[in-house]
């Protein structure tokens, strides 16, 4: 069966653009030619700086034929109804149609439509050009005086289509100017001639004749492969960066890897600085000393070109940059070391952190406040919590910071220990952004958890207020984020910590309190302060809040045990618990710990199944009677043994488990939870609940409300499955 | 002319005077006119209304021309080796883009010495936008050996509205490009007129003295009760002109014509600059600076519209 092959020669396309880009060419095409009814074997696209490149295996030469019966309307209808079924069905005459017999309804007409299947080529000259109209680039635009839209202009277009043994056909079209044909082009500078091309295989080789690895995995391997090499054969390690290398391997159609040198004394400057630098501007990698895993005054760059001296031009060039560019980093950092983080904090009055919550410096003020509330509860010493919330965001306004905002943090540390800063303040201003995503590193010193707790606490009880809450997958501020690294602090350093206090602390002292362009507690804002637009938004934090941002906490924490592997039952179980605690994270989680040990067991699943069994007649009962069977038991109308013996069990149970729950020994509430067991059982056997008597009925049931009530002390078992 | 004719004093790898005269002479080869530069303090070469204005409206238009360029907040007081609040841009603008404009900018290259057979020259995605003359385009920082040396844009929308034809922009930054083919490391080191010993010009020789003066004059000196007022004096001589210079057509909006864009739109510049310099003087706040550039932005809008109802913008 033929194969296509399809290419689109450009200017060059951005690098970030291109991989989406050729999913997006593969998809696009094979959607339309399924869609027309040419199942094909294969599909492959690759994407270079200059071109998109699709090859199509084992396309159909032809569509199949289809064969349709279209039903038409009654014999002897009128003659708009039959003129109206020609033409839709094609027909000329109602000669043509035959007729189907219906003893019931009457006779009525039928035709058999048939519509050929087209050759491939034919449709790949529809799909292929609207395909290029329609190219979802992220931007786009126009040159010279057409109207076609590319993502940089288009030169020229390659669309081959035949068998692997035949020379391939051109498939006819063009868009706008572009004509399609059989001319490709080579590397920019070492082969610029055109060539033709027939199919997949003998295009790749031409291009690889022509200076140009056509697939981006070969070109990432190649400068991969030859970057630790050179790297290696100096005694270093290259400093690998998948982010980096898909960039570099989107920036060369032949990637020729070479490595420069820079001045040791820059080595002064932090490496991540130097890193930062080198990667950003340059787009070059560091290698590193193996040895002591510091960095080594060495780079590695990827060129598109093999240079006729062998590469010493383009090195000299690169080095000279970078040499500049380090001067500058230097000089960046130097001038930061001479101004103190504090006395930077001026000017974050200027600085708005969200139109509706205030300045930094507002902020920063609250996180302090939160942070020192925090400090004894995750035994942080006062002083260095308040220091450090102080100095945590100082640098933002550092030059370093300025040029690579993704070093914030980093750069506090080493200007927080530059000026004589506790260590654990120091390391405070780095780690309070911790932990940036589920596989970044937790805080772990007392002091940056609290910063750390206070600056996403500070955050998420801000936007809650103004209700700018994550939405599907809209969640601008990063809020789920902040949520989650509370939960992995307290979870992962085992804190005792109470969120609806710390919430409605945070609250109190909320944005609200500061006038100027801050909304305020929605009792203070007068209607001046409407009037002259201080007050975009009113702002709550009303109880109702609280408990939707602790709602919010339940769910993240939900996600993040599931994800651990925790059955979902046992988290919902344990949450619809109420009462105390329900804030607390590590209780919760030594719950749902407790009670999935307690369900591996035998005296658990038979608990279980007697809860529900209890459960489920009360539920039918009680939706028959209309009425709830709950409240005190009547001892006086026990009829049997077994009534007394459960009667008496649950009371045990209830008060033992209550009693093991307030010292939080889960394990011993669900083992006093396990005695019920064999009372349940006995009773479900001896008993009949359903006694003809109404009060000794009545009485049954809420025995069975007993039971439900009791286990309640730990968990909710009818959230639990099987 | 093969660059080994050139005296030694002309040739673009040891003069900076010699470069800008190779780029020149080049791009008249390519049909440019050459103009001289635009006799007001602007921010960037697209300033000039041979861009600006010259790229919208639908008629052909082929220049090239050095221009000064002033960037207040850029002066590091004579000391920094790269950087300078005054500086040359060379900017080459072709309507409509040709097809092989990429070509014609890579011969450039070859003009002044840079040869592709020894140097690593890339195109690297960067979008351009000026929010105050309310354009953007799509294209690309050239990088030589891992260094920018111009910047290749295709207009898409200039002062608000679509160009078409689009124009194809390539501005070269002069000192970075005359550093890089003289290989010095400091740009008051470069050779300004190509002749040695006593002869010698260096560009600190010519503009030292000026980064030092203009450093301390845009960062502390500028009288900015002037300037606030030669903003103020700027907008309002700017929407003066161009309401004195509408003759409009009140049954066709097409047949309006205008008589004044290019004294209106040298109000807009103005403002653009003494905006530029209240900036480096820290006066304005982070706020306000936004709405300063909105001010400018409606400026540039209005000159544009008025230009496209001139002769040279295509009406009539």
């Amino acid at each position: 069966m033929p194969d296509l092959l399809f290419e689109l020669f450009s200017e060059e396309i951005p690098a970030r653009m291109q991989a989406r880009a050729a999913e997006d060419l593969k998809k696009l095409v094979t959607d339309k030619l399924v869609d027309a009814g040419l199942v094909y074997d294969g599909a492959t696209a690759f994407a270079t700086p200059r071109r998109l490149a699709l090859a199509v295996q084992g396309i159909p030469a032809r569509q199949p034929d289809l064969r349709e019966e279209k039903k038409g309307p009654r014999v002897g209808a009128p003659d708009k109804a039959i003129e109206g079924f020609l033409k839709g069905a094609g027909l000329t005459d109602i000669a043509q149609a035959t007729v189907q017999k219906d003893p019931k309804k009457g006779d009525f007409y039928v035709a058999l439509v048939e519509k050929a299947g087209r050759p491939a080529i034919d449709v790949l000259a529809e799909i292929l050009p609207l395909v290029v109209r329609t190219f979802p680039w992220p931007k786009s635009m126009r040159w010279g005086s057409g109207r076609l839209t590319w993502v940089r202009p288009l030169h020229s277009i390659v669309a081959t289509f035949g068998p692997e043994t035949e020379d391939p056909d051109i498939v006819p079209f063009a868009v706008d100017h572009v004509a399609a044909g059989d001319v490709s082009r080579g590397h920019r500078f070492l082969a610029p001639a055109t060539f033709r091309v027939k199919h997949y295989d003998d295009y790749v080789q031409k291009l690889l004749d022509a200076k140009v690895v056509l697939d981006p995995a070969r070109r990432r391997d190649i400068v991969l492969h030859e970057a630790r090499q050179l790297a290696f054969a100096q005694g270093f390690e290259l400093v690998e960066d998948q982010g980096l290398l898909d960039e570099v391997a989107g920036l060369v159609e032949w990637p020729v890897v070479l490595m420069g040198s820079f001045d040791p004394a820059f080595l002064k400057i932090p490496g991540e600085v130097i890193r930062s630098t080198i990667r950003a501007n340059q787009k070059c990698f560091v290698v590193r000393d193996p040895k002591t895993g510091t960095l080594a005054p060495k780079f590695v760059l990827v060129s598109n070109t093999e240079a006729v001296d062998g590469g010493n031009a383009i090195v000299a060039g690169n080095e000279r940059v970078i040499r500049a560019r380090l001067s500058d980093a230097k000089f960046f950092y130097e001038t930061d070391l001479k101004t103190k983080l504090e006395d930077r904090l001026k000017k974050f009055d200027q600085i708005v952190f969200h139109e509706k919550l205030g300045t930094q410096a507002e902020r920063i003020v609250r996180i302090g406040r939160l942070a020192a509330e925090l400090a004894p509860l995750v035994g942080a010493n006062v002083d260095s919590v308040k220091r450090a919330a102080l100095l945590a965001k100082a640098d933002l306004l550092t030059e370093v910071v300025g040029e690579f905002p993704e070093l914030q943090g980093l750069m506090g540390k080493y200007y927080a220990l530059a000026q004589g800063e506790d260590a654990s303040v120091a390391a405070a201003c780095e780690e309070h952004y911790k932990p940036q995503g589920p596989a970044d590193r937790v805080p772990t010193d007392p002091v940056s958890i609290a910063v750390a707790l206070a600056d996403k606490l500070d955050t998420l009880v801000g936007f809650w207020a103004i209700d700018e809450k994550p939405t599907g997958s809209k969640d601008p501020y990063a809020l789920r984020r902040a949520a989650l690294g509370v939960i992995r602090i307290v979870l992962e350093n085992g804190l005792r910590l109470r969120l609806a206090d710390i919430a409605e602390f945070a609250g109190a002292h909320a944005p609200a309190r500061h006038v100027t362009i801050v909304p305020k507690l929605i009792s203070e804002v007068s209607e001046a302060d409407i009037q002259s637009g201080k007050i975009g938004t009113t702002i709550d934090h009303t109880p109702a809040r609280l408990a939707d941002l602790l709602a919010f906490f339940a769910d993240r924490l939900k996600v993040q045990l599931r994800e651990q592997g925790a059955r979902h039952d046992l988290v919902d179980a344990v949450l619809a618990l109420k009462g105390e605690g329900q804030d607390d994270l590590l209780q919760i989680v030594r719950r749902v710990e407790a009670l999935a040990k307690f369900l591996e067991t035998e005296d658990g699943k038979n608990l279980l199944a007697g809860v529900k069994r209890a459960t489920n007649i009360l539920r039918i009962e009680e939706k028959r009677d209309g009425t709830r069977y709950t409240g005190a038991v009547d001892a006086g109308l026990f009829r049997e043994a077994e009534e007394w013996q459960l009667s008496h069990a649950i009371e045990k149970a209830q008060g033992e488990a209550e009693a093991a729950v307030a010292r939080e020994d889960f394990a011993g509430a669900m083992s006093a939870i396990a005695t019920l067991r064999p009372h349940v059982d006995a009773y479900f056997e001896k008993v009949t609940v359903n006694a003809d008597d109404k009060a000794v009925r009545a009485n049954r049931l809420r025995l069975l409300d007993g039971i439900r009530a009791a286990t309640l002390a730990v968990a909710d078992f009818s959230r639990i499955e099987g | 002319m093969p660059k080994s004719d050139l005296p030694p004093h002309m040739r673009p790898e040891r003069s900076f005077q010699g470069l800008i005269l190779a780029l020149q002479r080049y791009w008249a080869d390519q049909g440019c006119v050459i103009l001289q530069p635009y006799d007001m303090e602007v921010g960037a070469g697209t300033f000039h209304p041979a861009t600006t204005l010259r790229a919208l409206g639908p008629k052909p238009w082929h220049a090239a021309y050095v221009q000064p360029s002033r960037r207040p907040k850029d002066g590091r007081y004579g000391e920094n080796p790269n950087r300078l609040q005054h500086y040359y841009q060379f900017q080459v603008i072709l309507k409509p883009s040709p097809e092989n404009l990429q070509q014609l900018y890579l011969d450039s290259l070859a003009a002044i010495g840079i040869d592709t057979a020894l140097h690593d020259v890339r195109f690297v995605e960067d979008d351009w936008e000026s929010p105050t003359l309310g354009a953007w385009g799509l294209g690309w920082e050239c990088w030589c050996d891992g260094m920018e040396v111009s910047q290749f844009t295709y207009f898409q929308q200039v002062a608000g509205f679509e160009c078409a034809p689009v124009s194809g922009e390539l501005t070269y930054g002069l000192e970075r490009l005359a550093m890089y083919v003289q290989g010095v490391e400091n740009v008051y080191d470069l050779n300004f007129n190509g002749r040695e010993g006593a002869e010698r010009v260096s560009y600190g020789d010519v503009f030292l003295q000026a980064e030092q003066e203009y450093s301390r004059h845009n960062f502390e000196h500028a009288d900015t009760t002037m300037l606030f007022e030669q903003f103020r004096m700027a907008e309002g001589a700017c929407k003066t002109y161009l309401d004195a210079g509408w003759r409009r057509d009140p049954k066709d909006a097409k047949a309006s014509r205008h008589l004044m864009a290019l004294p209106a739109y040298d109000q807009c510049i103005k403002a653009s600059h003494v905006f530029n310099l209240l900036d480096a003087r820290g006066v304005i706040s982070v706020t306000e600076r936004q709405s300063y550039i909105l001010r400018v932005r409606e400026l540039a809008k209005a000159c544009g519209e008025a230009w496209l109802a001139t002769a040279a913008g295509g009406a009539g």
